[in-house]
């Protein structure tokens, strides 16, 4: 008998360990042969631990499994029980998803590279490995991908500029500083599928002629390094990285870098000045990374989604990724739904679906039962949403057009107990200590912003227009997204909840 | 990890280093295996480190001061970091550090007297989905509410 418990950090902070010994401890006393995977999770996190077992039928789930309850379990021989849910492929938050880039995460353990093969793995890059440089970023480009970390930008045309500079070497960076709260779409494919993003990273590195790679991992993540470090070991001893990728002739290798908890390094140019040994401090643009990246030297900086997803991308082919999705946004977008919600997880469902139906009909609407007042979406520095503007298709135009983004494609739900000045506060209090400190409105707006916001606390209303003109300033005078984007979140606090910024507030408590 | 060190010796931090030197930009992975094995980066390594890279001691302490993860003295035995970043906040995480921080007497990044518990904020540990989340040492935690941190804090002895 195969029983699956997830391996998954949310899983394990949720007693999946516990489940995973009660499990192999209970097998033993009924003398039932057992073998336990520790596989990724299937994005249901209101149902970790999710406990699966393979059955002649396919697989069946149940959960939330506490320890207590597997003894259970095996009394009613993993059938009828009140916590059995059925095959996950018919549990409607996942049977609404479009799976293309999670596809393996959760049904494969994440460090067999033989499950990873038997499900599609390793087909895109053998599929590369027939192109030459030019027609892989060509495929790249044609496929619609754009960066997932939260900008945006054109992957192809971002390969492009690596491939066309000429250079000893050429690097692959992959950021995975998921700093963003309401965000895990990195942590869990790391821990969940990780060859998908070595297999991404060797066919970047194909692409444009790097032959060396990094993941700058957040070390808040500590089971995802474990898991990638891992699998880097495997794919090197079975030869799809090293000297010869696959056999080709061709080389590229990869390593984990853990980072050293400051968020700022999650914006491109910083991450690269911490690779190199030194601060995160944020550097102008230009040069690009394109041009002049790690060591100077030309660099593709992509988050982990962008290249995890190109495995799917060459195996499955461009047109059939671009076909989904809605305008300038194509394919898919694994969106987070997280904090006050009944069913936060991991979403992956094609561009265009509705804010609202993100948060009503798949999260199920807040945990607490209360209505939802807000909700921010793309992390701290993205907008609040107000219900009023629930009908705003999941794209990068169109949140852009209500003024917001979906950064890294978080959702993060808020209750009606929700102050919405303090959490403009807490923005300009977050800017402040995660400033690199290198330019003025950012270093030195934010933490006039805070005094500011204290003062419309304290009922000075006339405040509010300075407070209207700093962001103004941070907005267009900040060196990158940090400072930048911070007035995101508060300039819609007070756009769309006014009333909290008029009536007296305490000063919030630091 | 959290575990009293005895004084680090020049030659262990040597040895440290040595091991990293073959890689590119091997100052952060220095740092991270000094912390690791001696709980803090000791204020001893910062010119052995300078020399074996060829750079200032400014210049590992511009280092050692930007990242809020490296520490130049020991932590308590156990660290508790809990997340006040939007998604836990939303789940009441402010609560939950009301309470730790009034049980421990403590502020952000202060130290239990008797030397048990460090408490620090942490903006995001990707457990977002079960808010509030806390991480004791190299434990994660989900869904943590008061009534849950009191039982955790106890657990390390505070």
């Amino acid at each position: 008998m195969r029983i699956f418990v997830p391996r998954d950090a949310a899983a394990r902070a949720l007693g999946a360990d516990a489940v995973a010994e009660a499990v192999a401890v209970e097998a033993r006393r009924r003398d039932i042969p057992v073998e336990i995977v520790r596989n990724g999770t299937r994005g249901m996190i209101w149902l970790e631990p999710l406990v699966e077992v393979e059955t002649a039928a396919g697989r069946t789930a149940f959960g939330p499994v506490r320890e207590a309850d597997v003894a259970g379990l095996f009394d009613a021989d993993f059938g009828s029980h009140p916590l059995a849910l059925g095959p996950v492929e018919e549990i409607p938050f996942f049977a609404k998803q479009t799976r293309l880039t999670f596809a393996r995460c959760g049904l494969i353990d994440p460090l067999s590279l033989e499950e990873y093969e038997a499900h599609g793995g390793l087909a895109g890059l053998r599929r590369a490995l027939t192109m030459d440089a030019a027609g892989i970023v060509a495929e790249v480009t044609e496929s619609g991908l754009r960066g997932r970390g939260g900008a945006g930008f054109p992957t192809g045309i971002k390969w492009n500029t690596v491939l066309g500079a000429r250079a000893e070497q050429k690097y692959i960076v992959c950021n995975a500083d998921e700093g963003d709260s309401g965000t895990f779409a990195d942590r869990m494919i790391m821990e969940g599928d990780p060859f998908s993003l070595i297999e991404g990273m060797a066919i970047a590195g194909l692409g444009v002629g790097a032959t060396k790679g990094y993941v700058y991992l957040r070390s808040e993540y500590p089971d995802a390094i474990e898991v990638m470090q891992a699998a880097i070991l495997v794919a090197r001893e079975a030869g799809v990285l090293g000297g010869s990728v696959l056999g080709s002739g061709r080389a590229f290798d990869m390593e984990v870098r853990v980072g050293a908890g400051a968020y700022i390094c999650g914006e491109e140019t910083s991450l690269l000045n911490s690779l190199e040994g030194k601060r995160g401090v944020v550097r102008a643009k230009p040069p690009l990374p394109a041009l002049e990246g790690l060591f100077g030297r030309p660099t593709v900086v992509n988050n982990v989604i962008s290249l995890a997803t190109v495995p799917v991308i060459f195996e499955k082919g461009a047109s059939h990724y671009r076909d989904f999705g809605l305008g300038r946004s194509r394919g898919t977008i694994p969106i987070q739904i997280a904090g006050n919600v009944r069913y936060g997880g991991l979403f992956e469902t094609a561009f265009g679906m509705t804010l609202g139906k993100l948060v009503e009909e798949i999260g199920g609407g807040t945990a607490s039962g209360r209505p939802v007042r807000a909700v921010q979406v793309g992390g701290p520095l993205g907008a609040y949403f107000p219900v009023e503007k629930f009908d705003t298709p999941f794209g990068y135009e169109e949140f852009d057009g209500q003024g917001g983004l979906i950064g890294h494609a978080g959702i993060v739900v808020f209750d009606d107990t929700v102050d919405m000045l303090r959490m403009a506060r807490f923005a300009m209090e977050f800017c402040a200590v995660e400033s690199c400190g290198k330019c003025t409105p950012c270093r030195i707006g934010s933490v006039r912003g805070i005094e500011t916001i204290d003062r419309i606390g304290r009922g000075d209303a006339a405040a509010i227009e300075i407070l209207t003109d700093l962001c103004e300033t941070m907005k267009e005078g900040s060196l990158c997204a940090l400072g930048g984007f911070a007035p995101y979140p508060v300039m819609s606090a007070l756009q769309h909840f006014p009333e909290d910024f008029t009536t007296s507030h305490k000063e919030a408590a630091e | 990890m959290q575990a009293v060190q005895p004084a680090p010796s020049a030659d262990d931090i040597q040895s440290l280093i040595e091991q990293h030197l073959h890689l590119e930009g091997p100052l952060l992975p220095i740092l991270h295996s000094i912390q690791e094995t001696f709980g803090h980066v000791p204020q001893a390594a910062i010119p052995l480190v300078a020399d074996a890279l060829n750079i200032s001691k400014a210049e590992v302490h511009g280092v050692m001061s930007f990242y809020h993860d490296l520490r130049d003295a020991p932590a308590g035995r156990h660290v508790v970091r809990i997340c006040r970043a939007e998604a836990c906040q939303a789940a009441g995480a402010d609560a939950v550090s009301a309470a730790a921080l009034d049980r421990l007497g403590l502020d952000w990044h202060g130290t239990t007297p008797n030397g048990s518990v460090t408490v620090e904020p942490v903006y995001c540990l990707g457990l977002c989905a079960c808010a509030p989340a806390a991480m004791i040492d190299d434990r994660l935690h989900g869904r943590v509410d008061a009534a849950r941190m009191q039982d955790l804090l106890k657990e390390v002895g505070a």
